[in-house]
């Protein structure tokens, strides 16, 4: 199917070169070529120009909306649309972000379409091959599972599609399958470990047994293996790491190996519906009454489908909580808008869509082409933008959005001023000191072309 | 965590994960047993007792009334399945069976997507059952015992259905030989529907019983249906008390396994189950040919 879809867009692009080839030979011939030095640059890359041709560009987003992830899907795909909506009518609040919009992109229309990768890479990997063949995509974005983050990371590259991954908390996404045409914006095992760590040896002390409870693959064993780093210099000790496979039905095998193995902390590093499940029957073991709960990478939702009863007192980090709107003008805009338009606050997958779009729409502005060169460029250029975060910035080494990390403790029933106000705001850490060296994780990005 | 007291609980909690595996592996096993369908819908079956039994509890706020609804809602979804759909592939090639029943599984997780939505629902164990249980050095969820008590009067309701009455003497005289009960005189295909009600409500009673101790999600029935499969492949297609059997294996198996390594004790599940197929094609427990 992809080699398939690989052989077309090959096709594609051998016809845009020759297309490419006449017009500059009749730019020559008119002795216009002198005074545009960027046409040669210019020469058709992935799905530039062809799908820049008409009066939109096509954008595709594929997330998992229905499986394991079906809850942090959905409100990607919000935020998404959202964005989009307000590339297209020039909002405030976009142009907050990237100030060069005025509407859509480069003046064209921003039109999208959602496919459901099921939070699995075969099918993501077709949907969004689909996109880029069929629809000429000029960019691609979702995922959910850093499996699919790696996977798409690869098809981008391939395809010279510039790709935005939207939740991904594996250091792989821009670590050792770090590619020139991705860029992460979420943060990920190593900034989440770097920004928790200090805070949870402040409330529980030195030398504690942990045990953790890792779902099996790339996102899983980027965040144990990362919080294991972290918490060892404070005396932290492994008592067990119990891995469970996505979408386990039941975790009572793991949970009762754990209750049976004395350790004081549980790290439970599940996501979406397993970490709900993985929560309720650790409390059905009588575990959370003798360890505390540690979530070091929270999934959208969770405090929602546990209840703030079991919460409580838990620590973990986000991508974005709702009340950093009180201090940050561009997140209140941002919340105020998402909850008008769905009814509920944003959960941080919506959060990422949504500023990923806008800085994707930033820095094509600022390239003022679609050319993937220079859009990449442009990325690269070190420039900072405000965002709902406070200023961010790329990491041009790697890809990576240098922008804090946001350190949670779940609120008493009684002390929640309102239905969605499950967490404190304990630590808002700026990124530069959480990130590792740009090449500790053999981050390789690879050419343009 | 390789200690008495964790080998212990282990061994324990595999009997209740089997129990569980064998309710919902038994209904797949009847219909298949009797009617000779394959029924890939069956997980579906399963995740719609939980929500059946969710919407219940929400008008009745009981547990009990929750069984029920959770059991007839699916009951009634069985056979009017087995009368708009099913019947009509009877004779029809296994893999049109299966695609029919594969698809009409998918339409059933998204037909409750559509309602309830992608995020989990909650169903609390009822009061009475809330708790833990201490066994000596063994903690254990009181609701998860009611479960294994509940689920093994269900078998042997299941079992007097099957071995002790009319109705099951035809069911089983309908899987020995279906042509020859029709010859005599008896409407097999009205015990087919029945039948496949049955099986259907075994999953669905499975479904809101395990509900409080998972959450709901419309898609909570498909890794559930892959370990009927090797439950029912382990025991013997077809055959009863060979989806009992094979639960309670498959039970310890993950139990175990994950005592050792967790990572491995779905690998181990498959492990054993090629070994039975390569070893004893039928199962432990099925007969070896069948027409």
């Amino acid at each position: 199917m992809s080699k398939t879809n690989v052989l077309d867009t090959a096709a594609v692009q051998r016809r845009d070169l020759m297309r490419g080839g006449l017009g500059i030979a009749g730019a020559l011939a008119t002795g216009a070529a002198l005074s545009h030095p960027a046409l040669a640059a210019e020469a058709p890359l992935g799905n530039y120009p062809a799908g820049t041709t008409g009066p939109s560009v096509f954008v595709g987003l594929c997330t998992p909306l229905t499986g394991t992830y079906a809850a942090a899907g959905t409100d990607e795909r919000k935020g998404f649309e959202l964005a989009i909506a307000h590339l297209n009518s020039g909002n405030e609040l976009i142009r907050k972000i990237s100030p060069l919009t005025k509407t859509g992109v480069l003046g064209k229309k921003v039109e999208f379409d959602v496919a459901d990768s099921e939070a699995k890479p075969n099918t993501a990997v077709q949907a969004q091959s689909r996109f880029i063949s069929d629809k000429k995509a000029i960019m691609i974005a979702g995922s959910v599972s850093s499996a699919v983050a790696v996977a798409i990371n690869k098809l981008a590259q391939r395809e010279h599609v510039i790709y935005l991954p939207l939740v991904t908390g594996s250091n792989d996404t821009s670590g050792k399958d770090c590619v020139r045409y991705s860029f992460r914006a979420c943060h990920y095992a190593y900034t989440a470990a770097a920004a928790i760590a200090p805070e949870l040896i402040k409330a529980f002390g030195k030398g504690k047994k942990v045990a953790y409870l890792t779902p099996d693959y790339t996102y899983g064993h980027s965040v144990t293996g990362s919080m294991q780093e972290f918490l060892k210099p404070a005396g932290w000790t492994t008592i067990t790491d119990q891995v469970c496979p996505l979408g386990a039905p039941d975790y009572s095998s793991f949970l009762l190996n754990i209750a049976n193995s004395g350790a004081e902390v549980l790290i439970n590093v599940n996501f979406g519906n397993d970490a709900v499940g993985s929560i309720k029957q650790a409390k059905q073991f009588g575990i959370l009454d003798k360890m505390k709960l540690v979530m070091p990478y929270l999934s959208p939702f969770l405090s929602k489908e546990v209840g703030a009863d079991l919460m409580q007192g838990v620590y973990g980090t986000t991508e974005f909580w709702w009340t950093l709107g009180d201090k940050n003008p561009i997140a209140k805009a941002f919340v105020d808008a998402f909850n008008a338009k769905y009814g509920y606050k944003p959960e941080w997958a919506a959060h990422v869509a949504y500023m990923q779009v806008a800085l994707w729409a930033d820095a094509v502005e600022h390239a003022k082409t679609f050319y993937p060169g220079d859009v990449i460029k442009s990325y690269e250029s070190g420039r900072t933008m405000q965002t709902g975060l406070g200023p961010v910035k790329w990491r041009a080494a790697d890809h990576q959005l240098i922008r804090p990390v946001v350190v949670t403790r779940g609120k008493k029933p009684s002390a929640m001023k309102s239905p969605d106000d499950y967490f404190d705001v304990v630590a808002l850490v700026p990124g530069e000191g959480l990130m590792q060296a740009p090449d500790a994780f053999a981050c390789k990005l690879g050419s343009v072309t | 965590m390789l200690s008495w007291p964790n080998f212990i609980s282990q061994l324990f909690n595999g009997l209740a994960l089997g129990a569980l595996l064998a309710l919902i592996s038994s209904g797949l096993t009847v219909i298949y047993g009797t009617l000779g369908v394959l029924n890939l819908a069956h997980g579906a079956m399963f995740m719609m007792g939980g929500y059946g039994g969710f919407v219940t509890y929400q008008y009745t706020h009981s547990f009990a009334l929750a069984l029920v609804g959770g059991t007839l809602c699916v009951l009634v979804i069985g056979v009017v399945t087995e009368q708009v759909l099913i019947r009509h592939f009877y004779r029809r090639p296994p893999e049109d069976q299966l695609l029919v029943t594969f698809g009409l599984g998918i339409v059933f997780v998204e037909l409750v997507r559509l309602g309830f939505g992608s995020l989990s629902l909650q169903v609390s164990p009822p009061d009475w059952a809330s708790g833990i249980t201490r066994m000596g050095f063994l903690i254990y969820p009181t609701y998860r015992l009611y479960v294994m008590g509940i689920i093994a009067v269900a078998l042997a309701a299941l079992y007097v259905v099957l071995y002790r009455t009319r109705i099951g003497m035809i069911v089983r005289a309908g899987i020995e030989d279906a042509g020859m009960v029709d010859m005599l005189g008896i409407n097999v295909f009205r015990v087919f529907m029945l039948v496949f009600g049955i099986g259907a409500a075994a999953a669905g009673f499975a479904g809101i019983v395990n509900a409080p101790v998972v959450p709901l999600t419309p898609d909570m029935g498909d890794q559930i249906l892959v370990e009927t499969f090797v439950v029912v492949v382990i025991g013997g297609v077809g055959s009863f008390p060979g989806a009992i059997l094979g639960g309670l294996i498959a039970g310890e198996i993950l139990s175990i396994t994950s005592m050792f390594d967790p990572s491995y004790s779905q690998v181990m599940l498959f492990v054993v189950m090629t070994l039975v197929l390569l070893f004893r094609p039928q199962g432990l427990l099925g007969q070896s040919s069948r027409t």
